[in-house]
């Protein structure tokens, strides 16, 4: 069986609607017992005190806001290249979650930040970067929103789907680039000394999993009202016509 | 609770939007997705729901 066969609205509403409740436990069983052990269980750290607490919620937003973006474009690619309605709605369906994720990451951070850096915000490359990748977020939302056809709405916005990559792969990557800036290297790393210690690294890599199986849900949840909004907009259509 | 010291207000702080925005975006989709859903079947059952 090919994998297209799953473009097929009919097809991904089945699989989707089978998936779907085992991505919702899933999620929920990763993602409350990895925030509360995060938040009820582990010690609070030499440097940052109890804020330690706060990367449970900020590094696996900001881990789904890079990669919702990335699944976007994978989505964005196969709607330009294969024409498959489905791939275009998941690509819509993810966005809400992606700038909500970007929100949350932006936020927690700026929160953290005053504190420790004696500041909300700095221009700092992997902040700013950030910034814009959530203005890329809303940019995308509204330019679905702003056009009627459903086809012209997908080119346009997969092709600034394209252009906002450049930002989400910067704000992965731009503590790596450029050696300045406030914000401190990957705290899960294959290098010990930049890696966060195991008693926080274990429940961090829980909630991870946990935001990340609510990220499939709700794309799964958002994806299937695409579709049935598309079909409840071409019956309305018809009988307009009839 | 466990005691959070001088930062108990960032925490929660910070812990309190994460979890705001996570329950709004969870509850705004599940009521979209229930909405559409009970117009579709409603437009289905008004026109026969062929096609």
């Amino acid at each position: 069986m090919s994998i297209w066969e799953y473009a097929n609205p009919k097809k991904f509403m089945e699989t989707s609607g089978r998936i779907l409740p085992w991505a919702a436990a899933l999620s929920a069983l990763t993602l409350v017992p990895g925030l509360v052990w995060g938040f009820f269980l582990t010690p609070d750290a030499d440097r940052f005190g109890s804020t330690v607490k706060i990367i449970y919620i900020h590094v696996p937003s900001a881990f789904v806001a890079i990669n919702a973006w990335a699944m976007m474009l994978v989505a964005s690619l196969i709607w330009l290249i294969r024409r498959h309605h489905v791939s275009a709605l998941a690509a819509r369906a993810a966005a809400p979650v992606g700038m909500v994720m970007t929100l949350i990451a932006l936020f927690t951070g700026a929160i953290w930040g005053e504190p420790m850096w004696g500041t909300w915000w700095a221009w700092d490359p992997r902040l700013t970067s950030f910034l814009i990748l959530f203005l890329f977020y809303l940019g995308y939302i509204a330019l679905w929103a702003a056009i009627e056809n459903p086809d012209a709405a997908a080119d346009l916005t997969s092709v600034l789907c394209l252009v906002g990559s450049v930002f989400a792969f910067l704000s992965r990557y731009a503590v790596y680039f450029w050696a300045q800036g406030l914000h401190q290297g990957a705290s899960l790393s294959v290098d010990r000394a930049q890696h966060v210690a195991d008693v926080y690294a274990w429940p961090l890599w829980l909630s991870i999993a946990g935001f990340v199986l609510l990220f499939l849900t709700l794309v799964l949840v958002r994806t299937r009202t695409e579709i049935r909004a598309r079909r409840l907009s071409a019956l309305v259509a018809r009988e307009r016509m009839e | 609770m466990p005691d959070l010291g001088k930062y108990e207000a960032t925490v929660l702080s910070a812990w309190a939007v994460a979890l705001v925005l996570l329950a709004g975006l969870v509850g705004l989709s599940l009521w979209r997705a229930a909405r559409v859903r009970r117009a579709l079947e409603a437009q289905e059952r008004k026109g026969g729901g062929n096609g």
